[in-house]
């Protein structure tokens, strides 16, 4: 697979550590009730479809960003690459 | 009509003209009392011991393609009951004690050859967790052996014991481990099952379910409505898609292994080697192909394909173990859907909804555990209640901390 990196151009994906499913990117509050059964859920539960997937992709041979890729489970095609950066804040996130 | 060797003789005689088809087509019935979605080697053998042992009747098996078509013809049919914690090793010891009997049980050839299994070390510290987990075994009633570096050399004389990064030390035997001929464990459970009044329906996929008041009322299928007040569902790879059907979302994801054959070649390895440290393993099929594999993909997948630089991965590995496989010629390739629990260890267990029961999480791991697996399913179908050797294995060990981290990752090796 290669991974079109909205910086560096298309790289192979050997370059990269997959995490899974972008919605990592939303950890959650400790500190907020309810915390345990999120983290439960955070860490284990999955919606893991069959088709469209977001995914975090972390691109440690190269410039060390985190990527948010689009791509289809059940072919492999990639049809978008984001900087998870800039999906977190798009998201609400402040860092 | 039952097999023997007299039975094979009468046909040669007459032409073989006397045989039949081994299990029936029939038509979906409006309602059964238990419905197992799934038809692979888990679902066929949890109605084989649903019908035989726990003398259950009106039952069904429904198959979104044909039976033996998923990863039970996919997977590289090694057997072994070599594991360590107290959660797992009594249930893949009476796997593999179930394994011994199979043939006879349900009366049809799975060319079941105890052969060995070899786990290769290569440090002191991996001969320590090497005796640590023969020990196990031993404790649970499993066999198990500590080979030295001869003692493995006078088995695979061409093996590379100098490798710089991973010399050979020793291994870890497991005698009674060995292969089973895959399509035939379908085979023989799917028409052991039928012959007990099993209803096995290919070509039928569940598309959703029928819940009421947190109550199983049955399934939707491609070929219509089927009521049941038990389902349970053994699909492996698709788990995460069946169960959303009922809303649920599993500790698991779903991962590409591929497996490969070389070309046939004469008598070579006699039993089955496991390379952990390169993410290889390879035995010898009856055929003469070479049959090895190595790690996951590693990114979610339903494609039943992978890519590229898993092949590479796995032929280096194949190559610092035993160079010579160099010189042979790979015959095919192909992948298979794992899923992948959080863990890496299997759930048997109900759901929050009455009468919905789920069998998954095998990982790669799945085909050894095939007889046990469907018992226990039965063992809970037929009684609600968790088979002894099975209790482990539920759905509430995640949010409990009580994991069952048999090599410390499931998915991903960063959740423990």
């Amino acid at each position: 697979m290669i991974i079109n990196h909205p910086l560096l151009g298309p790289r192979d994906s050997q370059e990269f550590i997959y995490l899974g499913d972008a919605a990592l990117i939303h950890r959650p509050d400790g500190m907020a009730e309810g915390a345990l059964e999120r983290f439960v859920d955070y860490t284990y539960l999955r919606d893991n479809p069959a088709g469209s997937h977001r995914e975090l992709w972390y691109h440690e041979q190269g410039d060390r960003s985190w990527l948010v890729v689009t791509r289809d489970t059940t072919t492999h095609e990639i049809t978008a690459v984001e900087m998870a950066r800039d999906v977190a804040r798009a998201e609400g996130r402040s860092k | 009509m039952r097999y023997s060797g007299l039975r094979v003789i009468a046909e040669a005689l007459t032409g073989h003209k006397g045989w039949k088809p081994a299990w029936r087509d029939p038509a979906p019935q409006a309602s059964y009392d238990y419905i197992i979605v799934g038809g692979g080697g888990h679902g066929l053998a949890t109605a084989y011991y649903l019908a035989k042992e726990f003398k259950q009747a009106r039952i069904a098996v429904l198959e979104k393609g044909w039976i033996g078509g998923g990863n039970v013809g996919r997977n590289t049919t090694i057997v072994r009951s070599n594991y360590l914690l107290d959660g797992n090793e009594p249930f893949y010891e009476f796997s593999m004690k179930l394994w011994e009997g199979l043939e006879q049980d349900f009366n049809y050839n799975a060319m079941v050859s105890q052969r060995g299994i070899i786990n290769l070390f290569h440090t002191d510290a991996q001969r320590d967790a090497a005796t640590r987990r023969g020990n196990a075994m031993i404790m649970h009633g499993a066999d198990a052996e500590l080979l030295n570096k001869e003692q493995v050399r006078s088995l695979y004389p061409f093996l590379n014991f100098e490798n710089a990064r991973f010399p050979i030390k020793g291994a870890l035997m497991q005698r009674r481990g060995g292969t089973v001929r895959h399509d035939a464990v379908a085979w023989g459970y799917a028409r052991g099952a039928d012959q007990r009044g099993v209803d096995i329906i290919q070509n039928c996929e569940v598309t959703g379910m029928r819940i009421e008041n947190g109550r199983m009322l049955g399934v939707e299928t491609s070929r219509g409505f089927i009521g049941a007040k038990k389902v349970g569902v053994a699909v492996a790879g698709s788990s995460s898609k069946v169960m959303a059907h009922a809303g649920m979302r599993l500790p698991m994801e779903s991962h590409v292994l591929q497996a490969f054959v070389s070309e046939g070649l004469k008598p070579l390895i006699d039993g089955v080697i496991t390379y952990g440290a390169g993410h290889f393993y390879v035995s010898q099929s009856d055929k003469g192909g070479l049959v090895f594999g190595g790690d996951i993909d590693g990114y979610n997948s339903y494609a039943q394909r992978g890519n590229m630089p898993v092949v590479e991965d796995v032929a280096e590995g194949g190559m610092s173990l035993m160079p010579m496989i160099g010189r042979a010629r790979l015959l095919r390739m192909w992948g298979g859907i794992m899923d992948m629990s959080m863990d890496g260890s299997p759930i048997i267990d109900k759901t929050d909804t009455e009468g919905l029961y789920f069998n998954g999480g095998w990982c790669y791991g799945g085909f050894k555990a095939t007889p046990a697996s469907g018992w226990a399913f039965a063992h809970l179908l037929a009684t609600d209640q968790p088979h002894k050797t099975a209790t482990a294995y539920r759905f509430d060990r995640f949010a409990k901390g009580l994991m069952i981290d048999e090599k410390g990752q499931g998915a991903q090796p960063n959740l423990h």
